[in-house]
C-alpha cells in the first residue's frame, strides 16, 4: 500500500520516469554486455592492431562494422563502452552496498548504545566528512595500487560516513518513539530491535543518500581512473577510455574520448534524476 | 618633427624586433626539479644545465664525443688522461675559466647530498693541475670511459659555487656557467627563463631571451604551439604527428633517439614467476632457456605494425641495443622478420606446441606509448598461443618490483652513449663491484660477452674499442639475450619560421634552433 | 570558546599523526624512491648508497620517529626529487591553487546566485525548469570530462583560449598571481570555469531553495503588502535569507575545491599544489606527500573554524559547540 503510494508519487515526474527507463536500459546493457557486444574487448586474442583508431562506421579486417569506431588497440568502442558500463556500475553498486552495510550498522549502533561508542563513531564520521572524498581516495589508492577491489575499498572508505551519519540521525529520532520502547519492554535482543524495528523506519533517508552516492561513486571511480590510479588499462572502465582518448583529442580522433564520456554522463544523470525525485517523495525535509 | 619621424619609426620597428623576433618559447615535456647541475641526473634538469653550463667534453647530434671546454685529450699512460682546456673562456660573471674550476666541479659532483653524478667522477683517483689550461686525471685501473664520463660533469664557477647548496642554484646565486645562456629565473613547475651569453665561445645563439615552459600534459603542449603561445615543443605525441605534418604553419624535426625499447626474459631461474600452462599449472621447465622459444617470441612480433599503427612511423624496428648513429651499433644485424608461422613451428619444436601462459609487465608512464606497445605485443603473442596477462604499472611501482625480479617478461627502455655501455648494464653477468649487469633482469650470463666487454673498456683506442663493442653486440643479439622492439624517434615541432638540428640524445637545445 | 579551539586543535593533531603514519607506511610498502630517481646507469652500490643517504635503509619505525622529531620542530623534511624543504615547495605552489580556487568560487557565486533566485521566483516557468535541469547536469558531469570538452571546444575548435599552463604572473601582496594581466585571465578562465561547475550547481540549488522559502515568509508578504517594488523585496529581503546558507556552504566547500583542483590542475597543466601532489605520488616523494596532507589538513581546520565563527556572528542562535545530538 505504502509502496504503491510512493510509486504514484514518484511517477508524477516525467523526467524521473525517463531517468528510470534509462537506468533500466543501462542495467540491461551492463548485465548482458558479453551477449550483446560485437566483441570481447578484454580478450587480446580478439583484437587486431591493424584495426586501430578507425573512425565510427568503419569496417574491420574481419568484416564487421565498428559503429562507434575503435581505440588505439583496435578495440571496438561500442563493446568497450558496454563492458566499461558494466565495470563502472559494478564498482558503483558494490562500493555502495559495502559502504551502506558498514555505515548503517555503525550509525545504528552509535544511536542505540550512545556513550563512548556514539562519541567515537560520530567523531570519526565527522572527521571523515570534513575531508574531500577525492583526497582520501587519491592517497589510499596511491598506497594500495591498482585493481578493482582496491578501488572499491577506497570508495567504501570515503562513503561509509554519509550512511553512518544519516542512519544515526534517523535512529536517534526513532528511538524515542513508542514502538521501540515497547520492543525494549518486551526484552527483545538488541540486534533484533536494531535490524527488525529500528532499521526499516530509518530507511527512507538512507535510500535517498544511497541513490546519490551510487552516482558519486561512479564519477569518482572514473576520475581516479582518469588520473591513472584506478583500474588496469587492459580492462578499461569508462574513465580509462576517456583518459586514453585524451591523447588523441587534438588529432581529431574525438570518438575515443567523447562516446565513453556520453555513456558515463547518461548513467550518472539518470541516477541523479531518479535520486532527486526519490528525495522529494521519501524525504521531503531533506530537500535543499 | 618631419625629420624625427623616420627615426622614430625605425626605432619602433627595431623595438618590435627586439620584443618578438628574438625571443624563443619552448614547451618542455617533463618537470625540471632543480637547477643544481650536480644533483639529479634526469633529462629535464640536465637539459637546462646544458644551456647555462658546459662540460669538458660534449656529444654531437649523433651522440659522438666532441670537444667542449676541453680542446683535446689523450691518454698519457694506461691510467692517466690529459685534457688541454680552451683558453679565454669567460664565465657569465666575467671571470676566466681555468683548470681550478674543472677540479672544483669534479669534486663537487661527489659532495652534493643525494647527488646522482658521482658515478661519473668516482673512478678518478688523482687530479693534477699541470698549468692553468692543462689537467691530468688518474684512474686506479685502465679506463677508456673517462672522456665520456666527463660529458656528464658540468663545470661550475669555483668562485660562485663554493659552498653553494641546491637552493643557491635555484635562486640563481650560484648559476654562473660558461654556457650559451645566462640564467634569469626559475619558477618551479612553471618555467625557466634564460638570456643570451654574448661571449659564448661556440658562437652567439640566435635568441636574446629563451623561456622554457614546463607543460607535461601532451595535448596541452601541442595546444600551446597551435595557439602561438609557444614557438617550439619537444616530445610530440605520436598520434598528433600526421596532423602536425599537415599544418602549413608548422615544421617538425625528427631523429632516431638513442632509446631502445626491448623485453627482458628470465633465463636464470628454473621456474620463473607467472609461467604456467594454459590450465594454470606451473611449467616443468623454463621455456626461455630454450633459444628456439626466445626466437619464436621475437618472430611473433610484428615490429613494423607497431611502428606504423602505434607509433605513427616515429620509431625504427630494432635489431641492436643501441640505435644506428650510436657508437658500437652493429649495422649487419637486421630486425627479426615477422613470421608467426615460423614462430609456431619453433615453439612446437621446443616442446610447447600449444604455447603457455605468462605475465607481461611494462611501465605505463615512461616510454612513448609504452602501455599500448605492451598490449599490442600481448596481442601478437596470443596469436601464436602464448597467453600473456598484461601488468602495467606506473614507473614508481614497476621498477622496485622488476628489481626484485618479480617479472619473468618485462619491458625496459634504454639510452646509452655506446653499445658496450648498454651491454654492460643490460646483459653482462651481474657483478656489483664492477657495475656490470646492474639491469640484467634476464639473468643472461655469457662469459664470452663479459670478456669482450672488459677488454673493450680497457682499450683506449676508439676504433678498436668500437670493433670489440660490435662483436659483443652481435654475440648477445644472436643469442636472443633480450628481445628488441624498436628505437624511438625523438620529434620536435615548431613554427614554420624555425628550424632545429634534432639530437639522438633527445635534448632540446635553444641554441640549436635557428630562424630560417 | 577557548575550550572549543583547544579541542579542535587536539583533534587536528591526532588526524595529522594518523594520516602521516598511514602515508609513511603506505609509501614504504610501494617501493624505494631511489629506484626511480637514480640514474639508470648506476650500479647496486650507488643505489645502496643513495638509499642510505636518504635514511631509507632504516626500519620504518625509526624513519617515522625521526620524521616526528623533525616535524615537531617544523621541518617536514627535504623533497627527494627537488632537494629543497617540502613545505617550501608546497607554499611556493599554493598561490596558484588558491588563485584558481578563488576564481572558481567567484564564478560560481556570480552566476549561481542570480540563476538560483530566478529559478526560485519562477519555479514553474521554462527558464526555472531549465535552470534546475542544468544544475542536475552540472552535478552529474564528471569534472575531468568537462575539462576535456572545454579544451576541445574553446582551444582546439575555436582557438580562443589557451588550454594549458598559467599566464605571466606578477607580484601581488608577496604572491605570484596571474589575474593582473589579460593574458593571465585568458589562461585562468577555462580551468576556473571547469572547477566552478560543481559549486555553481550547488549554489543554484541553495539559492532556489532559500528563495522559495523566503517567498513564503510573512516578512516578505508584509513587504509586498507595503507596496515595495519587487526588485526591493528580492534584492533586500529575499537575498538576505538566501545568503546565509550560501556563505556557510561555500566556506566549507572551499576546502573541497582546493582538493578537486588536483583534477583540474592535471588537465590544464596548472602549476598548483594539486599537480605537485600527483607528481609526488608518481615519484614516491614521501616528504612532499606528507607535507601536502599536513598543510591541507591545517587549511581545512582553519576554514572550518572561520566558517563557524562567521556563522555564529551571522546567526547568534548558533553557538560554538561541537555538534551534539
Amino acid at each position: 500500500m505504502i509502496l504503491r503510494g510512493i510509486a504514484a508519487e514518484f511517477a508524477k515526474s516525467r523526467i524521473a520516469l525517463a531517468g528510470l527507463a534509462l537506468i533500466a536500459l543501462i542495467l540491461f546493457v551492463a548485465l548482458f554486455a558479453p551477449l550483446i557486444s560485437p566483441q570481447n574487448p578484454y580478450d587480446l586474442a580478439q583484437l587486431d592492431l591493424l584495426d586501430s583508431r578507425l573512425p565510427p562506421g568503419s569496417h574491420s579486417t574481419a568484416g564487421g562494422t565498428f559503429w562507434l569506431g575503435t581505440d588505439d588497440q583496435g578495440r571496438d568502442m561500442l563493446s568497450a563502452i558496454f563492458y566499461g558500463l558494466r565495470t563502472s556500475l559494478a564498482v558503483g553498486v558494490a562500493s555502495t552496498v559495502f559502504a551502506l552495510a558498514i555505515g548503517v550498522s555503525l550509525g545504528l549502533a552509535a544511536a542505540w548504545f550512545g556513550g563512548w561508542v556514539d562519541a567515537l563513531i560520530a567523531r570519526l564520521a565527522d572527521l571523515q566528512l570534513s575531508f574531500p572524498s577525492i583526497l582520501i581516495a587519491l592517497v589510499l589508492l596511491a598506497v594500495l595500487g591498482q585493481g578493482i577491489e582496491k578501488i572499491i575499498v577506497a570508495l567504501v572508505a570515503v562513503q561509509w560516513a554519509y550512511y553512518a551519519r544519516t542512519a544515526r540521525a534517523a535512529a536517534l529520532v526513532e528511538r524515542r518513539k513508542e514502538y521501540i520502547e515497547a520492543a525494549t519492554a518486551l526484552a527483545l535482543s538488541n540486534t533484533r530491535i536494531l535490524f527488525r524495528h529500528l532499521l526499516p523506519n530509518c530507511l527512507p533517508p538512507i535510500i535517498v543518500i544511497a541513490a546519490v552516492q551510487i552516482a558519486a561513486a561512479i564519477t569518482l571511480e572514473a576520475t581516479l581512473s582518469f588520473l591513472g590510479l584506478g583500474l588496469p588499462v587492459t580492462e578499461p572502465s569508462l574513465g580509462l577510455l576517456i583518459s586514453n582518448g585524451f591523447t588523441y583529442l587534438l588529432s581529431g580522433h574525438y570518438w575515443i574520448s567523447v562516446f565513453p564520456g556520453i555513456a558515463l554522463l547518461l548513467a550518472v544523470v539518470s541516477i541523479n534524476l531518479v535520486a532527486d525525485q526519490l528525495r522529494d517523495v521519501l524525504d521531503p525535509q531533506g530537500r535543499r | 618633427m618631419r625629420r624625427l619621424l623616420p627615426v622614430l619609426l625605425a626605432a619602433c620597428s627595431l623595438w618590435t624586433l627586439a620584443a618578438n623576433g628574438t625571443e624563443l618559447r619552448i614547451g618542455m615535456a617533463a618537470d625540471v626539479t632543480s637547477m643544481d647541475p650536480h644533483f639529479l641526473n634526469i633529462a629535464p634538469n640536465t637539459n637546462i644545465s646544458w644551456h647555462v653550463f658546459d662540460a669538458l667534453t660534449h656529444v654531437d647530434e649523433d651522440a659522438r664525443l666532441i670537444p667542449g671546454l676541453a680542446l683535446s685529450w689523450r691518454a698519457v699512460n694506461a691510467t692517466t688522461w690529459e685534457f688541454k682546456l680552451r683558453r679565454g673562456v669567460k664565465f657569465h660573471d666575467g671571470s676566466e675559466f681555468t683548470a681550478e674550476d674543472a677540479v672544483f666541479s669534479i669534486e663537487r659532483t661527489l659532495k652534493v647530498q643525494n647527488g646522482q653524478f658521482q658515478i661519473y667522477a668516482q673512478r678518478i683517483v688523482g687530479k693534477q693541475i699541470v698549468d692553468k689550461y692543462t689537467l691530468r686525471l688518474r684512474t686506479a685501473t685502465p679506463d677508456a670511459m673517462v672522456p665520456y664520463d666527463l660529458d656528464s660533469v658540468f663545470i661550475v664557477s669555483k668562485k660562485a659555487a663554493a659552498n653553494a647548496g641546491s637552493a643557491d642554484f635555484d635562486s640563481g646565486k650560484a648559476m654562473i656557467g660558461t654556457g650559451p645562456f645566462r640564467f634569469v629565473r626559475f619558477a618551479r613547475g612553471d618555467r625557466v627563463e634564460l638570456a643570451r651569453n654574448d661571449d659564448y665561445w661556440d658562437g652567439k645563439p640566435a635568441w636574446d631571451k629563451v623561456v622554457f615552459r614546463i607543460v607535461p600534459t601532451d595535448p596541452a603542449r601541442l595546444a600551446g604551439l597551435l595557439s602561438g603561445e609557444l614557438d617550439a615543443i619537444e616530445q610530440i605525441p605520436t598520434a598528433d604527428l600526421p596532423r602536425i605534418r599537415r599544418d602549413p604553419g608548422l615544421a617538425t624535426a625528427q631523429k632516431v633517439s638513442w632509446r631502445t625499447i626491448f623485453f627482458h626474459l628470465d633465463q636464470y631461474r628454473d621456474r620463473p614467476p607467472s609461467l604456467t600452462d594454459h590450465s594454470g599449472r606451473p611449467l616443468e621447465r623454463n621455456p626461455f632457456r630454450d633459444i628456439r622459444v626466445r626466437q619464436a617470441i621475437s618472430k611473433s612480433i610484428n615490429r613494423q605494425a607497431i611502428v606504423d599503427r602505434l607509433m605513427d612511423g616515429a620509431a625504427l624496428p630494432a635489431s641492436n641495443l643501441v640505435s644506428p648513429p650510436v657508437f658500437g651499433h652493429a649495422p649487419d644485424l637486421k630486425p627479426e622478420p615477422y613470421d608467426p608461422e615460423g614462430a609456431r613451428k619453433l615453439l612446437a619444436e621446443a616442446g610447447f606446441p600449444n604455447g603457455f601462459a605468462m605475465t607481461l609487465a611494462a611501465p605505463n608512464n615512461r616510454y612513448v606509448n609504452d602501455d599500448q606497445i605492451a598490449q599490442a605485443v600481448a596481442q601478437m603473442l596470443a596469436h601464436i598461443g602464448i597467453r600473456a596477462r598484461v601488468e602495467l604499472l606506473p614507473m614508481n611501482a614497476y621498477l622496485p618490483k622488476a628489481r626484485k625480479r618479480e617479472f619473468a617478461f618485462a619491458m625496459l627502455g634504454w639510452g646509452s652513449f655506446s653499445g658496450d655501455l648498454a651491454l654492460r648494464s643490460l646483459v653482462a653477468t651481474a657483478n656489483p663491484a664492477q657495475g656490470f649487469g646492474a639491469w640484467n633482469w634476464s639473468g643472461y650470463a655469457n662469459a664470452r660477452v663479459d670478456e669482450l666487454l672488459e677488454h673493450g673498456f680497457a682499450t683506449v683506442d676508439a676504433k678498436q674499442r668500437e670493433a670489440i663493442a660490435r662483436d659483443a653486440m652481435r654475440m648477445a643479439m644472436r643469442d636472443y639475450a633480450v628481445i628488441p622492439l624498436h628505437h624511438q624517434f625523438a620529434t620536435w615541432a615548431m613554427k614554420k619560421s624555425l628550424s632545429y638540428k634534432p639530437r639522438t640524445d633527445e635534448f632540446t637545445f635553444a641554441h640549436h634552433f635557428r630562424p630560417q | 570558546m577557548f575550550a572549543y579551539i583547544v579541542r579542535r586543535l587536539l583533534q587536528s593533531t591526532v588526524v595529522l599523526a594518523v594520516m602521516s603514519l598511514a602515508v609513511f607506511a603506505g609509501v614504504y610498502a610501494i617501493g624505494n624512491p631511489v629506484d626511480i630517481l637514480i640514474n639508470p646507469q648506476a650500479g647496486q652500490q650507488e643505489i645502496a648508497r643513495a638509499t642510505a643517504a636518504l635514511g631509507l635503509d632504516k626500519p620504518l619505525a625509526e624513519q617515522y620517529f625521526v620524521f616526528l622529531r623533525h616535524a615537531a620542530a617544523g621541518d617536514l623534511g627535504n623533497s627527494f626529487a627537488f632537494n629543497v624543504p617540502a613545505i617550501g615547495l608546497i607554499l611556493e605552489r599554493m598561490p596558484a591553487t588558491l588563485e584558481l580556487a578563488t576564481a572558481a568560487m567567484l564564478i560560481a557565486m556570480i552566476l549561481g546566485i542570480p540563476l538560483g533566485l530566478w529559478a526560485g521566483l519562477k519555479p514553474g516557468s521554462a527558464a526555472g525548469k531549465s535552470i534546475m535541469a542544468g544544475s542536475i547536469l552540472g552535478f552529474s558531469l564528471p569534472t575531468f570530462w568537462v575539462g576535456l570538452m572545454l579544451i576541445m571546444v574553446f582551444s582546439v575548435y575555436f582557438g580562443w583560449l589557451p588550454s594549458a599552463g598559467r599566464g605571466p604572473t606578477a607580484n601581488f601582496l608577496g604572491m605570484q598571481l596571474s589575474f593582473l594581466s589579460l593574458e593571465g585571465w585568458r589562461h585562468l578562465i577555462l580551468p576556473a570555469a571547469n572547477l566552478a561547475l560543481f559549486n555553481l550547481s550547488l549554489i543554484v540549488r541553495l539559492a532556489r531553495a532559500g528563495t522559495r522559502e523566503a517567498m513564503r515568509q510573512d516578512y516578505v508578504r508584509f513587504a509586498r503588502a507595503k507596496g515595495l517594488t519587487e526588485i526591493h523585496v528580492v534584492g533586500v529581503h529575499v537575498l538576505k535569507n538566501v545568503l546565509i546558507p550560501i556563505v556557510t556552504v561555500m566556506g566549507l566547500e572551499f576546502g573541497s575545491v582546493i582538493a578537486f583542483a588536483v583534477v583540474t590542475e592535471s588537465i590544464f597543466a596548472w602549476p598548483g599544489m594539486g599537480k605537485l601532489l600527483l607528481d609526488s605520488i608518481n615519484l614516491l616523494d614521501r616528504p612532499v606527500i606528507v607535507a601536502y596532507l599536513c598543510i591541507v589538513v591545517t587549511l581545512f581546520v582553519l576554514i572550518n573554524f572561520a566558517v563557524d565563527v562567521i556563522c555564529s556572528w551571522l546567526d547568534p542562535r548558533m553557538r560554538l559547540v561541537d555538534s551534539q545530538a
